[in-house]
């Protein structure tokens, strides 16, 4: 356990820690922003997979990192469009829908990658940024000053996210709309307005995703996520639909996974109970789950379409 | 009119699923010699045809085959009911042998082989047939070509720390890091050895490799899908990486040392000889180094010196003729 507790092994344990996090913090607060809205997308895995690809085809064809995401957010408003057509004005169930979103983008972007690449090539990855004076800084300053513009970018959207929620018209219609969509409708609230922006806001960010993974790892492949999108819809119920606390269910599931493999990697957890290990941040958030859980309510018109009939 | 519109979420969802068929089903590959007598063949595999590892090793085998065959394949059937799904199917299409390659498959053709007596099938990694005269089983001695790899390892190791990512602890994946490990521990080197817990986690894989950075390793080598991942991680570093299963030196070709590769086609031409002369299954085969089922292929692009290639040399005599003991 000695060798844990080195400033080399800590500084890259919380470096790991916020590299595993930054998918899944950009897809939760997107969730968060759809649930507050009183929209829940089971599809977020799928978006995530289908803009994973589509950057990853990009930086192949073209080389062009920031290309790339803009074709993830591309991707990630397209998908939105259709989401938001479905659950808002169709009306459909969510659940069902959603689960439709995440099989088809799992379906297509496998299709896409045979069709399109067949065997794994590496791309270029995101380059490291440096945050001048801060990356200096000891200890800390490699872990959180020394990441891609898109990690930045990810935590940068909590305090942008909880500004949007609770301090804008638009984050309180969001709210409202969350919470009782027919007093929001009374007030001249458009619900369906308003519940469409905040699924276009989710499913970009969930696009932002896919392109973090992906442009971390440099490759893809076929079910890259393993259902990543799915943990972020949980880390929103961690979170209690707060931005920072969004941030910190990510981080933690990240902290666990980093840690779990430090501790493979030094022995500290031998071979035997390898597998038994690796189960360990599921298990920690879902324990966190049930303890915030009983505290916290959801939106209360969470998963129900609004309709005027 | 509504209850209509909501049916447009199954559609999305059926959609899903065309897609999803589109990409496991019949993705078939080739087919050589003529239409007419022709022995049928299906693969059915866990990942990607062409995913650089354990997949790719069985269809690039099929391939090489010097029959007259068809061959149809199955892949990226990571959940065992469609590979079951699968395998029977082309069971009953009359596909006259069928490869069920995977260990966790096992079950599933337990059920289904007694069903179809005429057909043979094949199936591995495993060591043995469940007693189906209709199975045959196939494994890799995968310690052989790890034990190769960590002489190599252990030899141009120069902080004496050598990075191990696997998947689960079960088959060849845990034969090939046993055998490394003995290796290039016999060559004074400290493995540390990283299950992920997954096959196709690439995000957890890549973290594993940045650990082991961490931990000062500066030579890596990982088995099975999710590699790919950790070898952007080795490329990044400048660090050295060994593969296994099929040859890696396309991810990075400066820094891939060496590859074991799967040549299960020694295994399969003996296979279906037998069910030429009627055997149709019931035995158990396995690749070596020996059969030349595995061959190590060093990539040119990286520089060894002579005393290391010699030693690799040596440690695949060695266990040809047995002199070594791989300890797997």
């Amino acid at each position: 356990m000695n060798d844990f507790f080195t400033s080399s092994v800590l500084v890259a344990t919380a470096a790991s820690a916020i590299r595993l996090a930054t998918p899944y913090l950009l897809a939760s607060l997107g969730e968060t922003i759809g649930q507050r809205s009183g929209v829940l997308n089971l599809g977020v895995d799928g978006v995530m997979l289908l803009s994973a690809f589509f950057s990853y085809w990009t930086v192949l064809q073209t080389g062009n990192l920031w290309l790339a995401v803009v074709v993830a957010l591309a991707v990630g408003v397209i998908m939105g469009v259709l989401y938001g057509i479905i659950t808002v004005f169709f009306e459909a169930t969510q659940g069902i829908s959603g689960i439709g979103i995440f099989i088809f983008g799992l379906g297509f972007s496998d299709l896409m990658f045979r069709q399109q690449v067949g065997t794994p090539k590496p791309v270029q990855r995101l380059p490291r940024v440096d945050i001048p004076v801060l990356a200096d800084i000891p200890y800390i300053g490699e872990p959180l000053f020394q990441r891609s513009l898109l990690t930045y970018l990810a935590f940068a959207l909590v305090p942008l996210t909880f500004l949007l929620l609770n301090k804008t018209t638009f984050g309180l219609n969001i709210r409202s709309v969350g919470e009782n969509p027919q007093a929001a409708d009374s007030l001249g609230v458009s619900v369906e307005r308003t519940r469409f922006a905040a699924i276009l806001i989710g499913n970009t960010l969930a696009g932002l995703a896919g392109a973090a993974l992906v442009l971390q790892l440099g490759i893809f492949q076929p079910n890259l996520t393993q259902g990543m999108g799915f943990i972020a819809v949980a880390l929103v119920y961690f979170g209690a639909w707060r931005p920072l606390g969004v941030m910190g269910g990510a981080l933690l599931y990240g902290l666990v996974n980093a840690t779990v493999l430090q501790w493979k990697s030094l022995g500290i957890i031998p071979v035997s109970i390898s597998d038994l290990a690796g189960m360990a941040p599921a298990i920690v958030t879902i324990g966190a789950l049930i303890l915030l859980a009983r505290r916290v309510n959801a939106p209360a018109a969470l998963t129900k379409p609004f309709s005027r009939h | 009119m509504r209850k209509k519109l909501r049916l447009i979420s199954s559609l999305i969802a059926v959609l899903g699923v065309l897609a999803l068929g589109a990409t496991a089903c019949g993705s078939d590959d080739s087919s050589s010699g003529s239409d007419g007598g022709a022995l049928t063949m299906a693969i059915v595999a866990p990942s990607a045809s062409d995913d650089l590892a354990f997949s790719q090793s069985m269809v690039d085998s099929v391939n090489a085959l010097d029959r007259d065959i068809t061959v149809q394949i199955t892949d990226g059937t990571f959940i065992v009911e469609d590979a079951a799904a699968a395998i029977r199917g082309y069971a009953e299409d009359g596909v006259d042998v069928i490869v069920a390659h995977g260990t966790q498959f096992g079950a599933s053709l337990a059920e289904i082989a007694p069903d179809f007596p005429d057909t043979t099938f094949v199936w591995g990694t495993a060591t043995d047939t469940q007693g189906l005269d209709n199975v045959f089983a196939y494994a890799p001695a995968a310690d052989e070509g790890g034990y190769v790899n960590g002489v190599v390892a252990a030899a141009i190791s120069s902080t004496g720390i050598i990075g191990v990512v696997g998947p689960v602890e079960a088959g060849d994946a845990v034969s090939y890091i046993n055998g490394f490990t003995a290796a290039a521990e016999a060559g004074g080197a400290t493995v540390n050895v990283t299950y992920t817990g997954s096959f196709g986690d690439v995000a957890l894989a890549a973290e594993a490799a940045e650990a082991h950075l961490a931990n000062n390793a500066d030579v890596l080598t990982g088995t099975a899908q999710m590699v790919v991942g950790a070898v952007g991680v080795a490329s990044d570093a400048g660090v050295p990486w060994f593969g296994t299963q099929s040859n890696q030196t396309s991810l990075d070709p400066d820094l891939v040392v060496a590859s074991q590769v799967y040549h299960w086609e020694f295994a399969l031409e003996e296979m279906l000889e037998l069910r030429d002369n009627g055997t149709k299954g019931g035995q158990t085969f396995e690749i070596n180094l020996a059969n030349g089922g595995l061959v190590i292929e060093f990539n040119d692009g990286f520089e060894l010196s002579d005393d290391v290639k010699a030693a690799a040399e040596a440690a695949i005599a060695g266990i040809i003729d047995g002199s070594i003991d791989t300890g797997a």
